[in-house]
């Protein structure tokens, strides 16, 4: 038992902390997320040649540093901290996670361009009437000869806006919501017939509506098996959550913080308000909240490698993530008073992200559901 | 006991509804329905509407243009106004500065400012928080000298800085509390003021809020002159003209109607949206439960208010426990907001606000604009007293602690 980081793991974290330190404070991405494109290039560029970072998660075969999902964790939990927006969730945890595990002879070259910050992707899996199911899919995906043709509307895509690929989920054969009959397929975001109307989202992050009009694909755009690439989708968006898990511990991490210095320096009855037990107590169970996110957050993705292990454990770091962004947020704008409420502070900017991490991937019901029966078994 | 209505109060009832249905401002309907920030002159349309019918300050003496509706009937006219989404009246002036100048002010204030007030001629805003002074209200420092003028009047000489004045952008007065001994106890050297927001000196600065808002200000106050019979009672008793608006800001603060309205909402929501199986996702196990709690605790702060009211009815007036209905009101409302954010799933994340009233059209319409919602919401538990607070009102006021 050891949950110790390597020195590389370390380094890791010093090195992403050091330049988000330097780049990144919250006046400064303010100004990125409320004007046009959203997002800075130039950091990308950054993450991929100065930090190289960008190849975290990807065996030193493929040119990366040879981490996995703990890598991932580690540099979540500072973007968390940071609010970062550039779409590392995107591409290399589920673009990376999906080449990676597919085996796709064009892996190796696609991972080679995400590492080196050239390619951009976003998952596009989530449909108007799907909710949290991912085999929920009215998106379709019909043989044309060699290759594919692709019709449908995928919902809320975060970072399409950035993109130059999308991972499309879709139905090839079967009924609605039937496990088999998914595949994934790797689009170009400029292939003809893929249109966007793109947005901000309320956490300031970027997204598109995404609609696919009779776009035809080759053969080589099919990542995984054809029919049978719902295990693949689930194991990567597990993985998907357990970093999502690591960046809500870096936003809780800054509420309680912030949240302590506030009410150290806030003065009313002519003391500080951290002096009344009520506040005291209030921020124990934000802290006790947090303690148990970051134990959940190191149990999922330690065991998000072991396939037999994997669903339980994301799931459940989930409903503990959903709670803690529930009470932690909120709580943190209730002990900074009319000051939480504004915009200027970067507190309500930490409270919308964790407002959208609590439905991210499913919600604590979703997750709830979907341990009880891994846990329990089908209800009578 | 009986829950009963009467065959006058359900007649009462249909009045109030036709009323509404044929009365009911359409470029209100409208602006309502694409969800963006209303003008000042669209705030109003309903305000006066009402005043021409005599039914915008039911709760005002009968003498001065109250209704003199029973707590039934003001219970029916809430119901029936929440139901039929009617905007809600601005309360400044209405329902927190009037009561202060019918029970404190003297005739001829009552007649110079209780008329605009009704006619909603007069925008009214609030001048009570300070930077330093939020919970603890009683230390705050803005300063009012008295001063004899060149014109042999006397003044007083207002310096200091008020915030969260809500939409004090559109203010033509302020109510305030200043400082006039700065040697008393805190409580004992306040005094409530007037204020012409036009007099030289007043600026107002927005304050953005969380989810992108323009609804709060700063108020600076430099070197503000003000006329000394603009003072509403005795010099250095403001706190109490101050307590007796706070009790009436609390009481309204239920919002069960609004909250009942806004649960219809969220079951329509629901009824629509579909869940993880394909069923509508108000027959998802988890969330119509959630669904049902909220009812039952609704039904719960209803009767207390329905207590509460007919309490004050038979002359006790709105005690310490109206905190019970502020705090179980604006978690209510909190709740309901969660949750139809939580029903819509992926389509609360859009953010759309600046392109509202342009056709674009993301996701679901009933979607739009309620995270923003659920955000904004957050101040309920804080303003008007925070929660925290309202729990010690019931502590030591109610239990004795």
């Amino acid at each position: 038992m050891d949950f110790s980081f390597t020195e590389e793991q370390s380094m890791l974290r010093d090195t992403v902390a050091s330049y988000l330190a330097d780049h990144y404070d919250f006046d400064k991405r303010r100004a990125v997320v409320t004007k046009e494109p959203g997002w800075r290039p130039e950091v990308w560029k950054a993450f991929a040649e100065e930090l190289g970072i960008l190849g975290a998660p990807f065996s030193e075969d493929l040119g990366g540093l040879g981490g996995g999902p703990i890598e991932n964790m580690i540099v979540m939990e500072e973007f968390g901290k940071a609010l970062v927006v550039e779409p590392y969730l995107g591409t290399v945890v589920i673009g990376g996670g999906f080449l990676k595990h597919s085996g796709h002879a064009g892996a190796a070259d696609l991972i080679g361009g995400i590492i080196g910050g050239q390619n951009i992707l976003a998952f596009a899996y989530a449909e108007p009437k799907g909710r949290y199911n991912l085999a929920a899919l009215e998106t379709t995906a019909k043989k044309d000869g060699a290759g594919w043709v692709l019709n449908g509307h995928k919902a809320v895509v975060i970072g399409a806006p950035f993109a130059t690929h999308l991972i499309v989920t879709a139905r090839t054969s079967g009924g609605p919501r039937d496990a088999g009959g998914i595949s994934v397929f790797l689009v170009e975001k400029g292939a003809k017939g893929v249109s966007t109307r793109d947005y901000p989202t309320v956490d300031g992050n970027r997204a598109s509506e995404v609609y696919l009009e009779n776009v035809s694909v080759g053969a080589d755009a099919l990542i995984g098996p054809a029919d049978g690439g719902l295990p693949l989708i689930e194991k990567v968006v597990d993985e998907a959550i357990a970093a999502t898990c690591a960046e809500a511990c870096g936003v809780l991490r800054k509420l309680h913080e912030g949240t302590l210095e506030y009410t150290k320096q806030r003065k009313q009855f002519g003391v500080p308000i951290s002096s009344f037990q009520v506040l005291q107590h209030r921020m124990v169970d934000m802290f006790i909240n947090l303690e148990q996110s970051i134990s959940m957050t190191y149990m999922a993705n330690i065991k998000v490698t072991d396939d037999a292990e994997r669903a339980k454990a994301v799931s459940a770091a989930k409903v503990q993530i959903g709670k803690a962004c529930k009470f932690v947020g909120q709580n943190a704008i209730q002990l900074h008073g009319g000051m939480g409420m504004t915009d200027e502070m970067a507190i309500g900017h930490y409270f919308k992200r964790a407002t959208m991490i609590e439905g991210a991937f499913g919600s604590v019901d979703h997750h709830l559901a979907r341990y009880e029966g891994l846990s329990l078994g089908q209800a009578a | 006991m009986n829950l009963d209505f009467t065959p006058e109060e359900n007649a009462f009832r249909d009045e109030v509804r036709t009323f509404i249905k044929d009365n009911y401002p359409a470029e209100l309907r409208k602006a309502q329905d694409e969800g963006r920030a209303l003008t000042k002159e669209e705030y109003l349309l309903w305000h006066k509407v009402l005043a021409k019918k005599g039914w915008v300050a039911p709760s005002w003496p009968k003498e001065l243009g109250g209704t003199d509706w029973t707590p039934t009937q003001k219970y029916i006219w809430s119901e029936e106004t929440a139901r039929a989404d009617c905007l809600g009246l601005m309360p400044f002036g209405l329902s927190m500065l009037a009561p202060v100048l019918y029970t404190f002010g003297t005739d001829e204030q009552k007649k110079r400012f209780l008329p605009g007030i009704y006619n909603g001629e007069v925008w009214w805003c609030q001048g009570y928080s300070e930077p330093g002074a939020g919970s603890d209200l009683a230390s705050l420092k803005t300063r009012a000298e008295r001063v004899k003028g060149d014109d042999g009047k006397e003044y007083y000489i207002v310096n200091g800085q008020k915030t969260w004045t809500t939409l004090g952008q559109h203010a033509d007065w302020g109510f305030f509390l200043v400082r006039t001994d700065p040697d008393a106890k805190p409580q004992a050297g306040i005094s409530f003021l007037l204020i012409d927001m036009k007099t030289p000196g007043i600026t107002v600065r927005p304050i953005i809020t969380l989810e992108g808002g323009h609804e709060v200000n700063d108020v600076f106050l430099d070197n503000v002159k003000v006329p000394v019979e603009n003072r509403i009672f005795h010099e250095n008793q403001g706190w109490t003209c101050a307590k007796a608006l706070l009790a009436h800001e609390r009481s309204g603060i239920a919002g069960v109607a609004r909250s009942k309205r806004n649960l219809e909402k969220v079951r329509e929501i629901a009824g629509t949206e579909r869940s993880d199986t394909g069923s509508a996702l108000l027959a998802d196990a988890f969330f119509r439960r959630k669904v049902a709690e909220l009812e039952i605790d609704l039904s719960a702060l209803e009767f207390t208010e329905l207590r509460t009211l007919a309490g004050e009815s038979s002359g006790k007036g709105p005690g310490p426990e109206s905190s019970i209905l502020k705090i179980k009101g604006t978690e209510i409302q909190q709740r309901l907001q969660e949750l139809a954010l939580e029903a819509v799933s992926h389509y609360g994340a859009p953010f759309l606000r600046d392109l509202r009233g342009s056709n674009v059209s993301v996701g679901p319409d009933y979607a739009d604009g309620l995270a923003g919602e659920m955000f904004n919401g957050r101040k309920t538990s804080i303003y008007g007293g925070s929660n925290e607070i309202q729990r010690n009102i019931i502590a030591k006021a109610v239990l004795g602690l």
